[in-house]
């Protein structure tokens, strides 16, 4: 009867990884509405996980079925990619010394394997019981961040944050091209509200501190916003069908579609006066595939837009001024935002269209204090560094830094494409006259100044005129505004064969 | 109540709202001038406008107080 209970005892185990913790914190789970991590893997892939490894760690501790963490292989959409799951029911998530074996191990194969890794984050951090065997070693948690940071740019890695990351954990998500929190549910912080209140006497709620919203608005930590964990792992499954399995392989080419059809044309959304808002998500669903907008980063920093989308099938990702918010001025989270995006698309191939309708970086003593120059920096930096395709378009106006931090003509954009009415200038020409003449129009008689000003106003637009700047092969083709699709789609098409090499060097010294 | 701020530094240009207006969330009730830029400023929350604390013409910083909206 030895057979028996050798099947029995291997039975027992297999049940017991499957079912996680104690029934009560499946309970505590449903309460918070999260779902278990099976659960979460059964809808993240196509068929479930399809290998597992090291489910059987620390089975024999009785009360930690895969260390509390499940690691393996499935298929999205066809193709295969490594995950690793916190199971909060196991110890809150939290790390003992073969949790992190096992995501340290996930990483190697998902570097082997060359595919996308994904990390679902649960944990409440570190067991302190276990700190020597996993905390400070070589194959300690610091592993898996060098590991992050060693995979950034070789392979996707994405982060779903469904519950906490906490003290050191919190740098998985921070190393991860994109993070998704769930609202209410996900969190990330250094130290927690309680030992906020211990260490530095701060009274606070985590939801203020490290929510998910706060994280998504304010601090730009997390890209997305999710309602409720399906969204979540919608909105990955979707994401990651805009990039190749890794950075030796181009995007896979959809079904092509056209755009959306609206009543208004470009033509009828853009207002003719330079200084009024509109929308440029009105403009961007006109040159999209229909449905193919993947925002990244909606809630942080509007006044730039930066999304995944397709154009005739092939992914592209878009980098937009939105004189909807804050006039599209350049701030410092918004040019932080754009560096992080243009970094993501060129690592995979994935070419840039620019779409600038910006007024400049927003000056003053605020502003200043905070670095915009430094922070503008890492956008330019990353713009130029890029050797994707990069297709500038003028939508109306680009002045100062503006222009350059949007690719512009100085940095190698493959074209610089000017819709008719666009200006391209130092400043607008408000501004402007205001600059080179202030002194002399104090000093007219005040029934002279309001034609002066605006006989300069119409030179100093004379002068700029779009034309002009394209008949000194400034900007390479000035379009309709209607045409703008059209001209993408074949554009897009003919720089499919881009080589450009980076510069010959170790690295850059990044303005970070 | 909740009060609608300055996304930005700038001046007000126009108010569009007069106090004991219901208004929508997303409505514009502000227009703010900064960089040569109209900037609108809408209520992210809807109801009635109790109070206009900023003034046409006024220089205000991100984050000062515009509107009341109960």
């Amino acid at each position: 009867m030895a057979n028996l209970s050798v099947d029995n005892k291997h039975q027992n185990y297999e049940e017991a990884i499957k079912k996680g913790g104690h029934e009560k914190y499946h309970a505590k789970n449903k309460e918070q509405g999260k779902l278990f991590v099976r659960e979460r893997l059964e809808l993240l892939f196509d068929e479930g996980l399809l290998v597992e490894d090291g489910a059987f760690a620390n089975i024999l501790a009785g009360d930690l079925p895969a260390d509390g963490v499940v690691t393996g292989i499935g298929k999205i959409h066809g193709r295969t990619v490594c995950v690793m799951a916190n199971d909060s029911t196991v110890k809150a998530g939290s790390w003992g010394a073969h949790t992190v074996e096992k995501i340290i191990r996930i990483q190697e194969t998902a570097e082997k394997l060359s595919v996308p890794l994904l990390y679902l984050v649960d944990s409440a951090g570190a067991r302190i019981t276990d700190q020597i065997e996993m905390f400070p070693g070589r194959r300690g948690a610091g592993r898996i961040f060098y590991n992050q940071v060693r995979l950034s740019g070789r392979i996707p890695q994405i982060c779903l944050l469904f519950g906490p990351s906490a003290a050191g954990g919190a740098y998985i998500p921070a190393f991860c091209d994109v993070v998704v929190m769930v609202e209410g549910n996900a969190s990330m912080y250094l130290g927690s509200p309680r030992m906020a209140e211990m260490v530095i006497g701060e009274k606070v709620d985590l939801e203020t501190m490290g929510g998910a919203r706060m994280h998504c608005t304010v601090s730009g930590c997390g890209d997305v916003l999710a309602k409720s964990e399906e969204e979540a792992i919608s909105y990955a499954r979707r994401y990651i069908s805009y990039f190749p399995a890794n950075f030796k392989n181009k995007p896979n080419l959809e079904t092509p579609k056209v755009p959306a059809s609206f009543e208004k044309t470009i033509d009828e959304i853009i207002p003719k006066n330079q200084n009024a808002a509109f929308n440029m998500y009105d403009l961007i669903d006109r040159i999209i595939d229909e449905d193919s907008f993947c925002e990244v980063k909606k809630l942080f920093a509007p006044e730039i837009i930066t999304g995944l989308a397709r154009i005739n099938g092939q992914s592209v990702g878009i980098i937009a001024n939105q004189p909807r918010v804050k006039g599209g001025v350049l701030f410092h989270d918004s040019a932080d935002k754009a560096a992080k995006f243009i970094s993501l698309c060129d690592a995979f191939h994935i070419p840039l269209i620019f779409l600038a309708d910006v007024p400049g970086f927003m000056i003053g003593t605020q502003v200043e204090k905070l670095g915009i120059i430094r922070h503008g920096a890492k956008m330019i930096f990353a713009m130029s560094e890029a050797t994707v395709p990069k297709i500038t378009v003028i939508v109306r106006k680009a002045y100062g830094a503006g222009l350059y931090a949007m690719a512009g003509p100085a940095f190698e954009p493959d074209v610089c494409i000017a819709l008719t009415g666009a200006q391209i200038a130092v400043m607008g020409p408000e501004a402007a006259v205001n600059a080179v003449y202030a002194n002399k129009i104090a000093e007219m008689p005040k029934d002279e100044q309001a034609s002066f000003i605006e006989n300069k106003r119409n030179e100093y637009r004379e002068e700029i005129d779009i034309y002009k700047l394209a008949s000194e092969l400034i900007i390479d083709e000035v379009i309709e505004p209607n045409k703008l699709r059209e001209v993408l789609e074949k554009r897009i098409e003919v720089y499919k064969s881009k080589e450009l090499d980076s510069v010959n060097k170790k690295h850059g010294v990044r303005p970070v | 109540m909740t009060i609608v701020k300055a996304t930005m530094a700038g001046t007000v240009w126009k108010v569009l709202v007069q106090e004991g207006e219901q208004v929508e969330a997303g409505q514009d009730v502000v227009i703010l001038e900064s960089m040569k830029m109209e900037i609108p400023i809408a209520t992210e929350v809807a109801g009635t406008v109790k109070r206009i604390i900023a003034a046409e013409g006024d220089f205000i910083n991100s984050d000062d107080d515009l509107v009341e909206i109960e």
